[in-house]
């Protein structure tokens, strides 16, 4: 597809969503910060992949998915539950 | 267009959705076996699930001529529990020779555990010995590249499985070259929020071609779209990609995988 019609294609609709990451990380400043002052590990996660975006480097997606894995190779001992957070936590 | 959508689990659906699926298209469906979104208290409860999908699932699909198959298995989420989850995998050779059974799937990983693992062992040698199909679930989010690594060793160590009948599904940008380059086929699930969406599955196509590849919805219980096919087909077309790309993706690839059960029929 022609760059100038990719542009026109999907420009508005990406413009929509940064805008709702902007507004995202605007409500977690307004929200109270845990006792512990220590940031969630999802966001943590966020704010290092939104960093990735403006690298220059390529395969974004597949970095930032990257990004929010696990990163250990070993089977672990017993499922805590059966959901997933979205990132990885060491603890 | 004329399509299958290869995973979508229609007994948690409405009959609404095969009349649209239909309207959209849909030829052909085939249903994993998964969790129901809860722990079935005993394998009495999948034996009557494995009827619902060999015997109910079939005549409702049939009825908007839609032709219906079904993989059968334990799902990782229930298999935490291995004494339990033996005694759910002796039920399914029973169910074998049923007209609408392709193989052996969504078997996978969930979190990635140790009787998780043990148990995928066990459902990949009953494949195996029964000469069936594979139909893998890799795990969510951040558990999925681990997952899809330890799932493909698993199933390269069992030493007698052909890479080529097996379909490794739910990859995303970071799975699924791997997963081609190992030789298995690659499914693409256009799923909200924690999968891909056509705009996504269509760069996948044009960054990694179209060989041994195709799209399902995963429509389920969850918020998800039964209509998810189609609408990849229409993000492919406005992108100017060729009819014929369109419907190997979304028609021929699934067509050839699952034409090696022997038993996969489409509905025209
Ligand atoms: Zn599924």
């Amino acid at each position: 597809m022609p760059r100038d019609a990719l542009v026109d294609r999907y420009f508005l609709e990406h413009r929509a969503k940064l805008l709702d990451v902007a507004a995202f990380l605007d409500r977690l400043d307004r929200s109270e910060a845990p006792a512990d002052s220590n940031e969630d590990f999802r966001i943590e996660a966020l704010q290092r992949a939104i960093s990735l975006l403006i690298d220059e480097k390529g395969e974004r997606a597949k970095r930032v998915l990257e990004l929010f894995s696990d990163p250990t190779d070993t089977p672990i001992d017993k499922a805590p539950m059966k959901g997933a957070d979205g990132a990885y936590s060491a603890k | 267009m004329r399509y299958i959508d290869p995973h979508i689990h229609m007994v948690s659906r409405i009959t609404d959705d095969y009349q649209r699926m239909a309207q959209a298209g849909c030829v052909a469906v085939t249903e994993p076996a998964f969790w129901a979104g809860f722990d079935r208290s005993s394998a009495q409860g999948f034996y009557d699930y494995y009827v619902q999908l060999t015997e109910v699932e079939p005549k409702r699909a049939a009825q908007f001529g839609i032709a219906h198959h079904c993989w059968l298995c334990i799902n990782p989420k229930e298999a935490e529990d291995p004494g339990f989850a033996r005694e759910v995998i002796a039920l399914i050779p029973g169910f074998l020779d049923k007209p609408n059974v392709l193989g052996i799937g969504e078997i996978g990983l969930n979190k990635n555990s140790k009787n998780e693992l043990e148990i995928l062992e066990a459902q990949i040698d009953l494949a195996a010995q029964h000469d069936q199909l594979i139909l893998v679930h890799t795990p969510h989010l951040e558990d999925k590249l681990k997952g899809t690594k330890l799932i493909m060793d698993a199933i390269r160590n069992h030493g007698s499985i052909d890479p080529g009948r097996v379909l490794i599904d739910h990859v995303e940008e970071h799975t699924v070259g791997p997963v081609l380059d190992r030789g298995f086929w690659a499914g693409m699930t256009l799923y909200p929020d924690t999968k891909m969406t056509p705009q996504r599955a269509a760069d996948v196509i044009e960054m990694c071609g179209k060989e041994r590849l195709w799209i399902n919805s995963a429509g389920d219980w969850g918020c998800s779209d039964p209509l998810a096919v189609p609408k990849c087909q229409q993000e492919m077309r406005l992108r100017g990609h060729p009819l014929a790309t369109i419907e190997q993706i979304s028609y021929e690839n699934p067509l050839r995988f699952l034409s090696q059960s022997g038993r996969f029929k489409t509905s025209e």
